[in-house]
């Protein structure tokens, strides 16, 4: 039986290599393995960590602190943020490191262009999953689209958006209409 | 002007400068704010090889932002540099995502914490359907590139698949066309 922080430590490690155009398209994986496969929260506290974690600054991957730190208190955390950003950070030091011996422009073009359909699909997966998990129904569905409509047809500050859509909620708790 | 570069920052410089900027970089914008950062204000790197550390962090996993910490704390600073650099993105930022989620945590009881962290989770899922709209646009209007996107997408969400084997099958097929294709 292994403890609880090392068992995190498993799951996010080889989520870390994953992460191709930033955190956000761990997202999906890191749902199903936390809420479905381990049951370490449920779909409602995975959806709140998250938007904790778009509330707070920071690379948005802190998500994984948040959750170490939900299952397992500090070594959870410290688990978790090892997990998810250890193996890329090495990885680009590496690349740092040769980058001035080695020329590999064409190969990273072809990366970077050739990984943007699955970081897409990624993020677009990731998105899906946590709609999936909004307890609040149409409200929180539209809510979600609306705010997607704002943030690529205005320039508004996402945090502003957040913070807007808690407060939309509010009000309308205490209009007692949900 | 890459000739007129200000002297290397300490490690600890870097430590210091990188966690202001984890701690007041909100949704996102971090690389403008870098380049202000590094290069434009303080000029301690070229323009140029800020955007080469740029592309390199977009086209490897990990965060962009992590990412071009360590590639520029590495370029400062050697190993210390990104070291201290690493640590300063993530862990002040750490503990203050911790403090929030605390707060919530032991606001918990009252039902109307559970109604505004629903609304707020709720316009931040949009923040990831822009993003991977955004994402989606940038996809070739060309049929394999939106077949891999179509494919990851449903492997993903519909099927789930684990990442890590989707990324690996139609993330090296994905490379290895364009590749090909110059």
């Amino acid at each position: 039986m292994q403890s609880l922080p090392f068992s995190i430590l498993l799951v996010f490690l080889p989520l870390s290599l994953v992460t191709i155009g930033g955190g956000q398209s761990a997202i999906a994986d890191m749902h199903r393995q936390i809420v479905e496969a381990h049951h370490w929260m449920s779909a409602a506290q995975f959806v709140d960590a998250f938007a904790i974690a778009r509330l707070a600054p920071g690379p948005g991957s802190l998500l994984a602190t948040l959750i170490g730190w939900q299952i397992a208190g500090f070594w959870g955390a410290v688990a978790a943020t090892a997990g998810i950003f250890g193996p890329t950070a090495f990885l680009i030091y590496g690349v740092a490191h040769i980058w001035s011996r080695y020329e590999g422009a064409r190969l990273l073009r072809a990366l970077e262009k050739g990984l943007r359909p699955v970081a897409a699909g990624m993020i677009l997966a990731a998105s899906y999953v946590l709609i999936q998990s909004l307890d609040s129904g149409w409200l929180g569905r539209g809510t979600a689209l609306v705010s997607t409509a704002l943030l690529l047809l205005t320039p508004i500050n996402p945090l502003l958006l957040i913070a807007g859509g808690a407060g939309c909620f509010v009000g309308l708790h205490f209009l007692a209409l949900i | 002007m890459p000739d007129a570069l200000a002297e290397r920052p300490s490690a600890l410089q870097l430590f210091l400068i990188f966690a202001r900027i984890g701690l007041t970089s909100f949704g996102g914008g971090l690389s403008g704010w870098m380049l202000r950062e590094f290069v434009q204000r303080r000029r301690l790197m070229s323009e140029e090889d800020f955007l080469n550390g740029l592309s390199v962090a977009q086209a490897l996993p990990g965060v962009n932002v992590t990412n071009m910490a360590i590639w520029i704390g590495y370029r400062l600073g050697g190993r210390n540099g990104a070291i201290a650099s690493w640590l300063g993105i993530v862990v002040p930022a750490a503990f203050v995502i911790v403090l929030i989620g605390s707060v919530f945590a032991s606001l918990a009881g009252y039902e109307l914490s559970h109604v505004a962290l629903s609304g707020a989770a709720s316009a931040a899922i949009g923040l990831s359907l822009a993003m991977g709209l955004t994402a989606a646009r940038r996809v070739p209007r060309r049929l394999f590139p939106l077949a891999i996107m179509a494919a990851t997408f449903v492997a993903v969400a519909i099927l789930k698949w684990p990442l890590l084997w989707t990324v690996l099958g139609f993330g090296s097929l994905s490379v290895a066309v364009t590749y090909r294709h110059g």
